[in-house]
């Protein structure tokens, strides 16, 4: 450190504690409040039993008693561990078809260069630019006139029309970063097209399928309109949408109830964006290195 | 090993034409070196030789066999490129063995030719390594030894020395040399490098602007360029060049090049008395001379074996080597005496003596 401040005598005057207070330690705070405080009150809810979530008497923002009621009523009273196993059904069979037809998208737009190729990757990424919330309309329509409605695979089907675009548009950029001769080089060694791409592009496109295939299972995972609109009976519903329509009756919101399945829900995402936030963030800054 | 013949080779990109009509023939076991200025269409000869650039017009065969519309890697051929374009997740044994795993060689074989080409190069203790973790030269070995462990017929260089150091390019420019000596394959090297296309090459394709000015050995180029643009590419410090007109007096030409400033032609030369010539001197063929023409000094450049002079001739600059020591200053006046010189058509560019 000492070093460091002899280097820069001149921008000495910067690491002056009070002016790192107003830059940097204030602002940190207060977007961390800023972020935290919902999760915070989410946990807190949680393991807070009702007679202190409604007493005026109490402090908001802290529990007496904990309890685990509320996630006992969540796991056995109502279908939650099978909306469970819905949201992680759907989201992973949804994120490796995506992943993989965008993989071929990717590749075939960045490297085999056909006629239209750029007209193509642009026509793809408007695509992902129609809004969820206009599509579902005739989505819905499709939907039933295949019969698929009230099933999972209703959703495993609806949610690579968002995904495929925005894994397609990322993955070019990561491809992009990967040097042609390597490829060329291949191709004088010997590698056919496909030997090429499972050999070279896919093993150096590691760190950018990761951030596709985290950004394509997270937007499943949290995905909301067409869940709520594609399917109907409780044995079908994902997490997002069972929480707020079986926990809600009329004007009898099952707080502590909803906030446990809400925290049970944004665990797994949160696990695996724990392990691979390394991967993540190369793969969304991009370049190969060599 | 094997010979490759190019015949008329077009290539052009939109409508832009890029190589005119090349036509170049490369012996069994020659090192060839394509050299030009950039975007003279050097690599893009190299990319077609090797497959990756559809040939335009013309015929390319390699060993007595039309390869127009062979892939890659039917060719024969082993590639290095500028960038190396080693593959980063594998390790240095990996790079060299892909392409023999491909074309499904046993096992043993793959390591026997691994560790021989290994040997040759000095990678044996490298050879668990990734890229990553090697050095430019190194590197460079590598891509070399990928491209050996195949046993090609011909090998192809695209400026592999470019993205090294200059005492690094020195060094790997005697091994790749001493390679070519060993393994007698046939090679064909591209660069803009005129220094290493003279002391790596049996024979240099001189190329400009698409078209090949001239084919010879180094030396026959220097020698004898067969016009402006190949005198003033080969050679360093390059040919000087100066405008004037011919005049024969007693028998002999000479160039005037300003008032009282006379050039003596090459011997034996006859261009009509009056026309309008460039002389080309090159500065190693220069000597102070009290008879010499007289210029005046602007800058003088000691390298220690060698100095070398910057001086105005009249309102043309005119550059000499010269091996002895001598204390010029800027602004003195001084003699210069051309040893050897050359004439060119101003018009054409083509040598006329």
């Amino acid at each position: 450190m000492s070093g460091k401040q002899q280097d820069s005598i001149g921008m000495a005057f910067l690491d002056s504690l009070p002016r790192r207070w107003v830059t940097l330690y204030t602002p940190v705070i207060v977007f961390l409040i800023v972020l935290l405080f919902p999760f915070y009150w989410m946990a807190m809810t949680a393991f807070k039993p009702n007679e202190e979530l409604v007493s005026r008497a109490t402090n908001p923002f802290w529990i007496i008693s904990p309890t685990l009621a509320h996630f006992e009523k969540l796991l056995f009273k109502t279908d939650y561990p099978q909306w469970m196993w819905n949201t992680i059904l759907v989201s992973v069979v949804s994120t490796v078809i995506s992943l993989a037809a965008s993989v071929f998208a990717a590749y075939a737009i960045e490297r085999l260069r056909f006629r239209g190729s750029k007209q193509t990757g642009l026509a793809i990424f408007l695509a992902y630019l129609v809004p969820p919330s206009i599509l579902f309309i005739p989505l819905a329509a499709i939907v039933v006139q295949l019969g698929l409605f009230d099933t999972r695979w209703a959703l495993i089907l609806t949610y690579p029309t968002f995904l495929i675009p925005f894994c397609t548009w990322l993955l070019m950029g990561y491809f992009r970063s990967i040097p042609y001769e390597l490829e060329e080089c291949a191709l004088i060694d010997g590698a056919t097209r496909w030997q090429i791409l499972v050999k070279i592009i896919l093993p150096l496109a590691v760190p950018g399928l990761i951030s596709a295939g985290i950004f394509a299972f997270t937007l499943s995972w949290n995905e909301f309109i067409y869940a709520l609109t594609f399917v109907s009976s409780s044995e079908t519903k994902t997490v997002p949408v069972g929480v707020v329509t079986e926990l809600v009756e009329g004007d009898v919101y099952h707080w502590g109830s909803l906030m446990a399945g809400a925290l049970l829900g944004s665990l797994p995402v949160a696990i695996l964006y724990s392990f691979f936030v390394e991967h993540y963030v190369s793969g969304m800054t991009g370049a190969v290195k060599e | 090993m094997a010979e490759v013949t190019l015949k008329s080779v077009f290539k052009s990109f939109g409508s832009t034409r890029v190589v005119h009509g090349v036509d170049v023939s490369i012996a069994d076991g020659e090192f060839c070196v394509l050299v030009g200025p950039s975007g003279c269409g050097k690599s893009t000869l190299l990319r077609m030789i090797a497959g990756l650039e559809e040939i335009g017009a013309g015929e390319i065969a390699i060993g007595g066999r039309v390869v127009n519309n062979i892939a890659p890697k039917e060719r024969d051929i082993a590639m290095v490129f500028q960038n190396y374009a080693l593959y980063p997740h594998m390790t240095v044994h990996d790079n060299m063995a892909f392409s023999l795993k491909l074309a499904g060689e046993p096992a043993e074989a793959i390591r026997k030719r691994v560790e021989e080409a290994a040997q040759i190069l000095g990678l044996m203790e490298y050879l668990q390594r990734y890229p990553r973790q090697l050095s430019g030269g190194q590197r460079q070995r590598v891509a070399m030894g990928r491209a050996i462990v195949r046993k090609p017929q011909v090998f192809l260089f695209d400026e592999p020395l470019s993205n090294l150091d200059a005492k690094l390019r020195v060094q790997m420019r005697t091994e790749i040399k001493a390679l070519h000596q060993r393994l007698k394959t046939t090679s064909i090297y591209v660069t803009h490098d005129q220094i290493e296309a003279m002391t790596m090459a049996d024979k240099i394709v001189v190329m400009n602007g698409g078209n090949v000015e001239q084919i010879g050995g180094p030396l026959a180029l220097y020698d004898n360029p067969a016009n402006l643009f190949v005198a003033g590419f080969i050679g360093s410090p390059a040919m000087n060049f100066l405008p004037g007109r011919v005049r024969r007096a007693d028998g002999a030409h000479t160039v005037t090049v300003g008032p009282d400033v006379e050039f003596p032609a090459p011997p034996g030369a006859s261009i009509d008395a009056g026309r309008e010539v460039i002389v080309g001197v090159r500065p190693e063929h220069l000597r102070v001379s009290d008879d010499g023409v007289p210029v005046e000094v602007v800058v003088v450049e000691p390298t220690g074996a060698d100095t070398q002079i910057f001086c105005k001739l009249a309102d043309n600059d005119i550059n000499a080597v010269v091996r002895e020591r001598h204390e010029f200053h800027p602004g003195e006046n001084i003699r210069l005496k051309p040893q050897l010189t050359y004439i060119f058509d101003p018009a054409s560019g083509a040598r006329l003596a």
